[in-house]
């Protein structure tokens, strides 16, 4: 059921990418362009008259045409470039390199996908723990000051993370000189590796809060309105009859049952930040994916584009996947191998 | 009315409502004094717009913070009458005409640049132009020999002879400089710069403008390229309330009637909307939106049409289809079939007004979500390549590396600006989402 819901949404954004043959326009525009030029720029070919030098151009344009396949009909060739974005065979780039120097757009991706992964993993778990404790404790003083002050808070999530990051960078690297500026390490890295883990954190600091101040808030205001909602239910009342401390109370009566809303919850959250984190990078010049998409972008490297695109599909179907997994453990409503969609 | 009356209790729904109050006036007031055309004019000119403003000055205000004033811009042009210019034609086939600039110096820094900007009218010969610089200590310095075209600009730091002249201290500090004073601090009083033209010919005329570019400039402060930021932050407005609101209202709606639609036909129509909507979640929206931008076009209309059709089958779908199954099963429905109604008519005229008021609170909570997109779009440098936007700042500024080189206010008044349209939005948002959603109150 996923596997189709991945490969029509794969198709979906190869054909958004392909604008209707749009894309194709300009390829073919540029390869007439290169060939007339290498023609004209070649001496063997100088004697030729206008029209035999006419013809050989369009032969030549019709064989590139050929080798790259863009004289099949379009619905032939989306389903092979289908085929292509499947298997993560993406083509070349137009410009850009790997750090190996390769071209293939697949080991550019590869090499740029850890670090990003290093950023959101670390501000996911981070996000995720000090919410639910967060939003534990809060419920549990309802009503205190710390409580109405996320309540007045949570409107602030509205802003996305990079905006926060602008802030981050003004105060903790321009004006108290405390953190970098951008960047993964320190230039040129260390070479021992404890100092190394050390200049990664120090750069890992400001984007983490960044995500986390932007999402954290909303988050905890979310999460302790579940609590409080499933915290009033009677068979929570009849604990604390019962005299159950208060841990055993929080742990099994209310957290238990609240943990498939959180979850469906917190996907959401999670789909919002990964396609978030490409500003993020750009903003604190992080050389991950995003910061990759950047560049392209301004560089015009459309397989790159592409893609990045098709890469940020998976991502975001192996998240759904993963969470549709944990969702059955927590859930022992829901079966795994039914059908998955997180509902309450 | 009911519902009103109970958002104005909430503190900060009247706090969010003064807000979107101020941001709109703010919309209204743009368009109306600055309409588009002059907006564009203004931002996208040329040279001979901004020639006047100082580079990267921060705002005026930011002098309210300071122990002493940093100097603001000061034009002396002949032509405005700001100048003295005096002509003599006695002597035949000579032309000689004499310019006096004078103006005050009070401020305790020193100016950002000097330019003279000369525009000579002549036949054939170009005329002989000297400029010299006297203090108020009665200095007189010699600051160039020029032979101008028919307009000139003159600028005084980029004048390697003079700069030599005044032992490689920039001309800006050194022509203002007290002498008798170990460190450079300017010499405060009456300055007056003279510019003689020698025309070879009867009729020759010379005007000039001499400015001394200031450290702040007007309400916002200036960018690279020497722009008023105020026009910028002003058209934001109007920009990112229209980005925001179509696509808002955009969004919801339409997920809104299909959701209906899809609850209303059930079966196979229902099942595809369910899937379209798991597709959806994974379809990448923002590198979608990149690509959108890249390969077809970076105009806000055609990205606010993307989005729009993106957010079609947003996540939203399935808890207005939640709350639609239960709608369809009340009995007022049952009655409408009975006297025969349409699917089409149940739809519109009974499913669909039974959750507007469910749909309100979330329309407003995400206004800001799209406002924040269109910055952050025009972040990556996608934003729309005419209208001066309030993301086009940030992303002008991020570019210069605004933050690295202490230029605050180039990130801070945009930021602000977003800051307060967002959180006005938001605000109201999450008390309409109290107001009608009962089950919130008193949590």
């Amino acid at each position: 059921m996923l596997l189709i819901t991945v490969v029509i949404g794969i198709y979906l954004t190869i054909l958004i990418a392909n604008m209707g043959g749009y894309v194709d326009e300009i390829r073919k525009g540029s390869i007439r362009e290169s060939i007339s030029i290498s023609v004209t720029l070649n001496k063997a070919y100088q004697n030729l008259t206008v029209d035999q030098r006419r013809t050989l151009i369009s032969d030549l344009v019709a064989i590139e045409e050929g080798r790259l396949g863009l004289d099949q009909p379009f619905a032939i060739r989306s389903v092979r470039f289908l085929k292509d974005a499947l298997t993560l065979n993406l083509g070349r780039a137009e410009y850009l390199t790997s750090d190996s120097g390769s071209k293939l757009v697949r080991l550019i991706i590869l090499e740029r996908l850890p670090p990003t992964l290093l950023l959101m993993g670390a501000a996911q778990l981070i996000l995720f723990v000090v919410s639910i404790f967060a939003a534990l404790a809060l419920s549990r003083s309802y009503g205190s000051w710390a409580d109405r002050l996320v309540i007045a808070l949570a409107p602030t999530g509205a802003a996305p993370g990079w905006f926060y990051g602008l802030f981050l960078i003004l105060i903790f690297a321009g004006l108290l000189r405390l953190l970098p500026f951008g960047g993964m390490v320190d230039a040129p890295p260390p070479s021992d590796p404890t100092a190394y883990a050390i200049s990664l954190i120090r750069h890992l600091i400001l984007p983490v809060l960044a995500l986390v101040l932007s999402s954290g808030v909303l988050t905890i205001y979310n999460w302790r309105t579940f609590f409080l909602i499933y915290s009033s239910e009677d068979y929570v009342d009849m604990a604390k009859a019962k005299g159950l401390p208060d841990r055993v109370i929080e742990s099994r009566y209310i957290l238990r049952p609240t943990l498939p809303t959180i979850i469906t919850n917190f996907a959401l959250i999670l789909i919002s930040l990964w396609t978030g984190a490409i500003i993020l990078e750009t903003v604190f010049n992080w050389p991950g994916l995003g910061r990759l998409n950047f560049r392209a972008i301004n560089l015009y490297d459309t397989p790159v584009i592409v893609g990045i695109a098709i890469i940020y599909a998976y991502l975001l179907a192996i998240t759904v996947f993963l969470l549709d997994f944990v969702y059955a453990l927590v859930d022992p409503r829901v079966k795994v191998g039914g059908n998955g969609g997180a509902q309450r | 009315m009911r519902a009103w009356r109970e958002l104005t209790e909430y503190p900060s729904a009247i706090v969010g409502l003064l807000i979107i109050a101020v941001v709109v006036g703010l919309a209204v007031y743009t368009l109306v004094t600055m309409p588009y055309g002059e907006a564009i004019r203004l931002w996208r000119g040329g040279e001979e717009v901004w020639q006047d403003y100082p580079k990267n000055a921060s705002p005026s205000w930011t002098n309210l913070f300071r122990q002493s004033d940093l100097p603001a811009t000061v034009v002396l042009d002949t032509r405005a009458g700001t100048a003295e210019k005096s002509l003599d034609r006695s002597t035949p086939g000579i032309t000689d005409a004499t310019l006096d600039f004078t103006f005050d110096w009070t401020a305790d820094y020193f100016p950002q640049e000097l330019s003279l900007f000369t525009y000579a009218s002549f036949g054939e010969k170009q005329p002989f132009v000297e400029v010299t610089w006297f203090t108020p200590d009665d200095r007189e310095i010699k600051v160039a020999d020029l032979s101008s075209k028919a307009s000139d600009a003159y600028r005084f730091e980029a004048d390697a002879s003079l700069v030599r002249r005044l032992k490689g201290v920039a001309p800006q500090r050194a022509l203002l400089a007290d002498p008798n004073v170990e460190e450079l601090t300017p010499l405060k009083g009456q300055y007056r710069v003279r510019v003689t033209g020698l025309f070879f010919e009867d009729d020759g005329d010379l005007d000039a403008k001499l400015v001394s570019y200031g450290q702040v400039h007007g309400m916002a402060g200036t960018d690279h390229r020497r722009r008023d930021l105020t026009v910028a932050l002003m058209w934001g407005a109007p920009v990112a309330l229209a980005f925001g609101l179509l696509a808002a209202v955009g969004t919801t709606i339409t997920t809104m009637f299909i959701a209906a639609f899809g609850v209303w036909f059930g079966g196979a129509v229902d099942g595809l909307i369910q899937r379209l909507t798991e597709v959806n979640m994974i379809l990448p929206f923002l590198p979608i939106l990149i690509m959108v931008g890249t390969f077809y076009s970076r105009s806000i209309w055609v990205i606010l049409g993307a989005v729009v059709a993106l957010g079609i089958f947003g996540s939203s779908i399935k808890t207005y289809r939640a709350i639609f199954l239960q709608v369809r099963e009340a009995p007022y429905i049952e009655a409408a079939r009975a006297y025969g109604a349409r699917g089409g008519r149940i739809v519109a005229q009974y499913l669909v007004p039974r959750i507007i008021p469910m749909l309100i609170p979330s329309l407003v909570v995400t206004i800001p979500t799209y406002v924040f997109l269109e910055a952050s779009l025009a972040v990556l440098g996608l934003g729309d390549p005419v209208l001066p936007t309030w993301g086009k700042l940030i992303n002008d500024a991020n570019e210069n590396g605004a933050l690295f080189n202490g230029y605050y206010y180039w990130v801070l008044q945009p930021a602000a600006l977003l800051m307060l349209t967002g959180l006005g939005f938001s605000m109201v948002g999450f008390a309409l989402d109290r107001v009608f959603n009962p089950r919130l109150r008193g949590l």
